[in-house]
């Protein structure tokens, strides 16, 4: 081998200088990922050609909870008023109707997998109708309690029958528990939220 | 009682430098990860509703954004102070502009994942339902049924 040559050294004092200058760069650009929400499905548009067939006619009274949100942001349910917050329990006892009372939608027991037999009000209906003047907070409040009671329900059967809780489920990665979830969600409490078609009742602020 | 030394103290010596790179590199990366570029201008002010029942998004590429609010103030004097709803980086003067922005995101979506588009609404919490009513027909028009009402976390539960 040749005579070893000494290699100078790189000068990496601008070092600090090029990575301040990066990382001012990404300070400046960055917001952190925080986009959470509230997700919900809207239902398919109806066929223009369609007639309106008023098909509450058909939904039993006691199948019903009707949900009216005014303009002054005041809750009214089943025609009685209401504060938003007792509104989830008040959707919780709608939905599972534990008395099996007659007043509260129609109960029947049925066998699913995994959890046996489970009583269901399968024609039960939470009916929300706002007005047009009624604030964004309000009806995102209301949506919220009312996913929050259809939450609460399946985090308890989630307890009681699988002895896991419902976020543990929902994120697992197990194809099992994958399909808990879906006959949780979908049998034994599924979602069932309609919205009416808004009306003007009063005045519209703002817009 | 303790004495003030006069001059010629301690020297102190030079404090190395030599691992401030590693700290400030360090520090990038950490926010070269967390970042996400802003996907447009803001044109209208908004504050988040609250809400408990979040869940978060998972694949950016899914979700598509829509803003309401009220215009900023460099925008009021042509634009009002009326809630409006904010395209892209445009305003829309009518809710039925919805349903072409809606079909136009989802040309530029990859052929899969079109059916998985989700309509992240990003609305002030003080707009009043009837504009949002209006752009929810719309969606529902352009068949893009899947949305997400963003909100911040609430933290105590009353």
């Amino acid at each position: 081998m040749g005579k070893k040559r000494e290699v100078q050294e790189i000068n990496a004092s601008s070092m600090a200088d090029i990575a301040f200058l990066l990382l001012i760069f990404f300070l400046v650009t960055t917001s952190m990922a925080t986009d959470k929400g509230l997700l919900r499905v809207l239902p398919a548009p109806m066929p223009k050609d369609q007639e309106i067939v008023d098909d509450n006619v058909k939904i039993k009274e006691r199948n019903i909870l009707q949900i009216l949100v005014n303009s002054n942001d005041e809750l009214m349910v089943n025609g009685q008023p209401m504060e938003i917050s007792k509104l989830r329990e008040k959707a919780k006892e709608f939905i599972v109707n534990p008395s099996n009372s007659e007043e509260l939608p129609e109960k029947e027991i049925i066998n699913v997998d995994y959890y046996g037999n489970v009583g269901v009000t399968k024609s039960h209906v939470i009916s929300l109708l706002n007005d047009r003047g009624t604030s964004y907070q309000v009806y995102l409040s209301v949506q919220n309690e009312l996913v929050a009671a259809y939450n609460e329900l399946r985090d308890e059967m989630c307890k009681k029958k699988l002895s896991m809780s419902l976020e543990d489920l929902a994120s697992s990665k197990d194809e099992k528990d994958k399909d808990k979830y879906d006959v949780l969600t979908k049998k034994v409490y599924p979602m069932k939220i309609s919205e009416a078609e808004p009306k003007s009742y009063g005045k519209e602020g703002g817009n | 009682m303790a004495k003030f030394r006069k001059g010629g103290g301690r020297k102190l010596g030079a404090i190395s430098t030599a691992s401030l790179p590693d700290i400030v590199f360090m520090l990038l990366f950490f926010f070269m990860t967390t970042t996400t570029m802003k996907e447009v201008t803001l044109k209208v002010d908004q504050k988040m509703p609250e809400a408990t029942e979040l869940t978060k998004m998972e694949k950016k590429s899914l979700v598509k954004y829509l803003y309401i609010g009220t215009p900023k103030k460099e925008f009021r004097k042509a634009f009002g102070t009326g809630s409006r709803i904010q395209l892209d980086d445009a305003f829309a003067n009518d809710p039925s502009e919805v349903e072409e922005y809606i079909s136009r995101q989802r040309a530029s979506m990859k052929e899969a994942d079109q059916g998985q588009m989700i309509v992240s609404l990003k609305i002030d919490k003080d707009t009043k339902m009837g504009i949002i009513t209006d752009v929810k027909q719309a969606l529902r028009n352009a068949y893009a049924l899947k949305i997400s009402y963003t909100a911040t976390q609430k933290v105590n539960n009353y």
